[in-house]
C-alpha cells in the first residue's frame, strides 16, 4: 500500500532541493535531530521549512526548565535551544529517545550528505584473494553440482525427445544433463588509511574554532571509519614549531605567539615517509586554521611542499579554515590560486557551527 | 482506515480490562476506537496530527520525514496518538510489546476523559475526522480545477497568518448583536443642506429632490467610512479578513478551513500541560495498582520514566502535569488549603499540616472540568512546587553566549511560566484599523508586553497579510522601545517612527 503522505512528501524535498517554489527556498532550515552516542550529543540535519509567523525574537525570550544548577549556569550542551513548550499541536504524541551506533550515525551522514562511497586507491596490490562463484559449467566436482540447472536440463531433454510423461513426471537426469557451478578468484584489495589532523593552536584559534574542529574531525573520522578498517590518526598541533601530539592534547591545547603552517606540513611529511608509504596506504591530511600565517615566505614554502612533495603521497589533502574573532586570514586564498584546481585537494571555509556540514560534503564529496 | 486494522483478540481482552478499571476509577470518557497501525502508518497519521485524512499540502510531508527519520534512525518512535472525536480514535503501534500497549490504552482513556469533560473542549466539533476528511476534498478539487502551485501558495500565506486568532472567542461574546435599528446606529446622522437659496420658489429648482438624495447618500457613507472600523480592535484577524478581504470565493473557502482547523486544535495547546499530565496520572494510576503482572514491571518502568524525564532546558508537559496533578491530590486530601493554611507562616506546622480532609479526588475530578493551562499554573503551583521541582528560568546571556539559568525566584518563575502560556508564548496581534487613514488600508496593532517581535519574519508575514487584504499593511509595534509603522504596499517595505 502506498501511503497518500508520500505525494506530499515528495513535494517537500521538492521545495527543499530548490526545484520548485523557490519563494520557500529562503525559509529551509537546517533543523538538527539530536541523538546520543554515549555521553555526547550527535546531531543528524533534517531540513525543515518554517513559514514565517507573527512571533518574538528568539533570544529575547528565555523559558523555564527545571534540574539542578544556580543562577549564571550554562544550560548543558545539547539542550541549548529555547523549549518554547508548546510547539507542537498534535496531541499525545509520545516521543522516545534511543542510542545509535558510531555505524549507524555514518550511515546516516553519508545519506544525509549525499557523501559519495570513497574509492580507495591501490586496488592493484593484491594481498588476498576471494572466491566467487560466477557461472555455470558442464563438468566439474560433485560437490559443486548444481541442482536446480541440473533438473531444467533433464526436464528440457525429456520433454523435447518426448520420455516426460505427465502423469509420472519423474526426471532422471543423465551425465551430459549435469551442470556445476564455477568460479573465478577475484583479487581483495587490502585497504589501510591515515589521517593526519593538523591544527593551528595560536593565539587566534579560541575555544570556539577548537570545537568546530572537534566536531568536524569526529564526522570525518565516522565516515573514513566506515570505509577503511584499522583505520588510523595522528595529531599534530602548530603555532611557531610543529609537534605531535595524542588526541587529548589535540583538542585541548592553546598556545599563544606566531604561526608558521609550513612546520606543520614539514612534520606531515616527515610522518608519512616514515609510517605510511603512500604505495601501501590511504593517506588524508586535514589542516585547520584560520589563515593567518607568518608570512608570505612561508606561505610560499607551504605551497612548494604541498605540489613537489605531500600531494602526490595522498589521497586527499583538506584545509579548513575557521573564521576567528580576528577575522579570516589569506592563507585559504593563496592556496586557492596556487593548488585549488588539483583534483586531490578539498579547500573550505567554514564561518561557524552551521557551516560544519557543508564543510564535511566540501571536505568528503569527491569521493577521494 | 479498513478492517485489518481492528484490534486482534489478545488485544482486544486488554482493552476491556483497561476500559474496565478505568470506568471503576470514575473516568467517563467517549467511546473509543483502537487501531492497530504500522510505523509508517502511525507515521502519516502522526504527520496529520492525528487524522487519517488531510487535504494535501507539503508541510505533512515535511513532518512525516521528520518522524520517519527518527523511527528510521532509531532516534524516537511515536507510542501513541488520540483524536479528540465522538468516537474517539486512537492508534496502536504494530510493534510495540503488550506491556506498551497497556500503557497506551490507559493513557488514552485519560485523555479522551479530558476531551469530554474540560470545558475548553465544549465547542470544539466531536465529528472532526468527517469535517477533517471533507474539507479535504474540498481543498483537493481546487487544486483539480486551479492547479496544485495556485491552492498551494494560497495554503502557505494562510499557514502564515494561522496564529492570528482568538484564542478565548470560542468562550466569550464579542461582539453585541447586530442592531436592526439604523437610527440607533448612526444618532447624529447629517443632513444633507443644498445649495443657499433666498427665494423660497426657488429652493426646488436649484436643489432638486434626486440631487439633495444623492448629496445626503453621500454624506451618510462618508460618516460610515470615517466611523471606526472595526469598532473595537479584532483578535480575530482571520474572520476579519474573511468578512472584508475581497477573496474570490475560493480562497474565501480554503482560509475558512483553515481558520476552522485552527480552532480546533487550539485547545489541546491551551491544556497541554493539564491534559498530559491527566493522562500520565491515570495510566500510572491504572498500570501500578491494576493492570501490570509482574513480568511487565521493569519495561513499564523503563518506559514511564522516559515520557517523565527532563532536560534542562525544556519543561516536559508530561512530568509537571503529573506532578501539579498529584500535588493538588495531596494537599485536598491533607487539607492544605484555604483560610487558615494559606495565613500559616510556621514552616514546620504547614510541612507536617495533614487534616485528612480525603478530598484529594474528588477535587482533580472538578479541576480537569474548569481550567486550562494559564489557570491551572496561577492557581496550583505554589513555592513549595516550585521548589521541591527545582523549576527556574533560563534566558540567553549575550556576554557568554550561551544559554544560563536565570533565576529560581518563585515569582519569577511562575510570571515566566504563565507568560509562555499565555496566548500560546505568540504576540498578541489585533486589526486596529481597517480603513487606515481612510485609504482602505489595514492597520494592524501588536499589543507589545516587553519582547519585540522578530522582525524579518513581521515583514514577510505583514506581505502575506498584504497578498489577502490587496489594500496596503501597516503593523504597529515598538522595536527597542520606540513605536514603529511598518508598512508594506504590495512592491516594497517601508517603516516609520510613530508615538505611541
Amino acid at each position: 500500500m502506498s501511503l497518500k503522505i508520500k505525494q506530499d512528501q515528495a513535494r517537500f524535498r521538492d521545495i527543499v532541493r530548490g526545484r520548485i517554489k523557490r519563494n520557500l527556498k529562503k525559509y529551509v532550515q537546517k533543523g538538527e535531530m539530536i541523538g546520543k552516542k554515549g555521553k555526547d550529543f550527535i546531531t543528524i540535519p533534517v531540513p525543515t521549512i518554517d513559514i514565517p509567523h507573527f512571533r518574538f525574537g528568539e533570544r529575547s525570550q528565555g523559558g523555564v526548565g527545571q534540574g539542578d544548577g544556580e543562577p549564571g549556569d550554562p544550560l548543558s550542551q545539547g539542550d541549548g535551544q529555547p523549549g518554547s513548550g508548546q510547539a507542537g499541536q498534535g496531541e499525545g504524541q509520545h516521543v522516545l529517545e534511543v542510542d545509535v551506533s558510531l555505524d549507524e550515525l555514518a550511515e546516516i551522514l553519508g545519506e544525509e550528505l549525499a557523501l559519495p562511497r570513497i574509492q580507495p586507491k591501490g586496488k592493484d596490490r593484491i594481498v588476498a584473494t576471494r572466491i566467487k562463484y560466477t557461472g555455470v559449467a558442464p563438468s566439474g566436482p560433485e560437490s559443486l553440482r548444481h541442482f536446480k540447472r541440473t533438473y531444467k536440463q533433464a526436464l528440457r531433454r525429456q520433454i523435447a525427445s518426448g520420455t516426460y510423461d505427465r502423469r509420472r513426471p519423474v526426471i532422471v537426469p543423465v551425465r551430459e544433463d549435469r551442470r556445476y557451478r564455477t568460479w573465478k578468484q577475484v583479487p581483495l584489495p587490502e585497504t589501510n588509511a591515515v589521517v593526519i589532523y593538523m591544527m593551528d593552536v595560536s593565539g587566534s584559534m579560541g575555544d570556539e574554532q577548537k570545537e568546530i574542529v572537534r566536531i568536524e574531525s569526529f564526522w570525518i573520522d565516522t565516515w573514513l571509519r566506515k570505509h577503511y578498517k584499522g583505520l588510523e590518526t595522528r595529531y599534530i598541533i602548530h603555532d611557531a614549531v610543529a609537534r605531535e601530539v595524542d588526541r587529548e592534547t589535540f583538542f585541548h591545547t592553546r598556545e599563544s605567539g606566531g604561526t608558521m603552517i609550513s612546520s606543520a606540513y614539514k612534520l606531515a611529511l616527515e610522518i608519512i615517509e616514515a609510517d605510511y608509504g603512500p604505495a601501501n596506504w590511504n593517506v588524508y591530511p586535514f589542516h585547520f586554521s584560520d589563515g593567518d600565517n607568518w608570512s608570505a615566505d612561508d606561505t610560499r614554502l607551504c605551497v612548494d611542499l604541498l605540489k613537489e612533495k605531500i600531494l602526490p603521497a595522498v589521497n586527499l589533502f583538506a584545509y579548513g579554515q575557521v573564521e576567528s574573532p580576528y577575522g579570516s586570514g589569506q592563507f585559504i586564498k593563496d592556496l586557492k590560486e596556487a593548488i585549488g584546481a588539483r583534483e586531490n585537494v578539498a579547500l573550505s571555509e567554514i564561518a561557524d557551527k552551521d557551516g560544519i556540514y557543508a564543510s564535511i560534503k566540501t571536505f568528503l564529496g569527491s569521493g577521494k | 482506515m479498513n478492517r485489518k486494522t481492528q484490534l486482534p483478540a489478545h488485544l482486544y481482552d486488554i482493552r476491556k480490562r483497561i476500559e474496565a478499571y478505568a470506568r471503576e476509577y470514575g473516568l467517563d470518557f467517549f467511546d473509543t476506537v483502537f487501531e492497530v497501525l504500522k510505523f509508517d502508518e502511525i507515521n502519516m497519521v502522526a504527520a496529520y496530527g492525528g487524522f487519517p485524512n488531510r487535504y494535501p499540502h507539503w508541510r505533512f510531508g515535511m513532518e512525516y520525514e521528520r518522524l520517519s527519520k527518527g523511527y528510521e534512525y532509531g532516534l524516537s518512535k511515536i507510542y501513541e496518538m488520540v483524536i479528540n472525536n465522538d468516537p474517539s480514535y486512537a492508534y496502536l503501534l504494530e510493534s510495540n510489546m503488550d506491556v506498551d500497549q497497556k500503557l497506551v490504552m490507559a493513557h488514552v482513556f485519560g485523555h479522551v476523559d479530558f476531551f469530554k469533560n474540560n470545558f475548553m473542549f465544549r465547542h470544539t466539533n466531536r465529528k472532526m475526522m468527517d469535517q477533517m476528511a471533507n474539507h479535504a476534498t474540498r481543498v483537493r478539487r481546487y487544486q483539480d480545477k486551479l492547479g496544485v502551485e495556485l491552492v498551494e501558495d494560497f495554503v502557505d500565506r494562510c499557514l502564515s497568518l494561522e496564529n492570528l486568532i482568538d484564542y478565548q472567542s470560542p468562550y466569550v461574546k464579542r461582539r453585541a448583536d447586530k442592531k436592526t435599528d439604523e437610527e440607533e446606529e448612526n444618532p447624529e446622522r447629517k443632513v444633507a443642506q443644498g445649495f443657499k437659496s433666498e427665494r423660497e420658489y426657488m429652493r426646488g429648482f436649484i436643489n432638486p429632490p434626486e440631487f439633495m438624495a444623492a448629496a445626503q447618500k453621500k454624506l451618510d457613507e462618508e460618516a460610515a467610512r470615517k466611523k471606526k472600523f472595526p469598532e473595537r480592535p479584532e483578535r480575530d484577524v482571520l474572520l476579519f479578513l474573511l468578512e472584508h478581504a475581497p477573496l474570490e470565493r475560493w480562497e474565501h473557502d480554503v482560509l475558512s478551513i483553515l481558520r476552522e482547523e485552527a480552532y480546533y486544535f487550539a485547545p489541546q495547546g491551551q491544556t497541554k500541560i493539564m491534559n498530559e499530565g491527566w493522562a500520565t496520572y491515570w495510566h500510572s494510576k491504572i498500570m501500578t495498582q491494576k493492570a501490570l503482572d509482574a513480568s511487565e514491571i521493569i519495561d513499564y518502568a523503563d518506559h514511564h520514566s522516559g515520557t517523565l524525564a527532563t532536560s534542562p532546558g525544556q519543561l516536559n508537559p508530561y512530568k509537571l502535569g503529573v506532578e501539579l496533578w498529584r500535588d493538588i491530590e495531596d494537599r485536598w486530601n491533607k487539607g492544605r488549603f484555604g483560610k487558615e493554611y494559606d495565613e500559616c507562616d510556621s514552616f514546620v506546622e504547614r510541612k507536617h499540616w495533614d487534616r485528612r480532609a480525603g478530598l484529594g479526588r474528588e477535587k482533580i475530578f472538578e479541576v480537569r472540568k474548569h481550567y486550562n493551562d494559564v489557570t491551572f499554573i496561577d492557581e496550583f503551583l505554589t513555592l513549595e512546587f516550585c521548589v521541591e521541582q527545582k523549576l527556574f528560568t533560563f534566558g540567553y546571556n549575550e556576554k557568554h553566549q550561551r544559554w544560563e539559568v536565570m533565576e529560581r525566584d518563585f515569582k519569577k518563575v511562575k510570571e515566566k511560566l504563565l507568560h509562555m502560556l499565555t496566548n500560546f508564548g505568540q504576540p498578541v496581534i489585533a486589526v486596529d484599523d481597517g480603513n487606515f487613514e481612510n485609504r482602505g488600508e489595514l492597520l494592524l496593532a501588536h499589543k507589545h508586553d516587553g519582547v519585540d517581535l522578530k522582525l524579518d519574519y513581521a515583514r514577510d508575514t505583514l506581505r502575506h497579510v498584504q497578498s489577502l487584504w490587496r489594500r496596503p499593511v501597516n503593523l504597529v509595534t515598538k522595536v527597542e522601545g520606540r513605536g514603529t509603522l511598518f508598512r508594506f504596499d504590495g512592491k516594497e517595505h517601508s517603516d516609520r517612527r510613530v508615538d505611541l
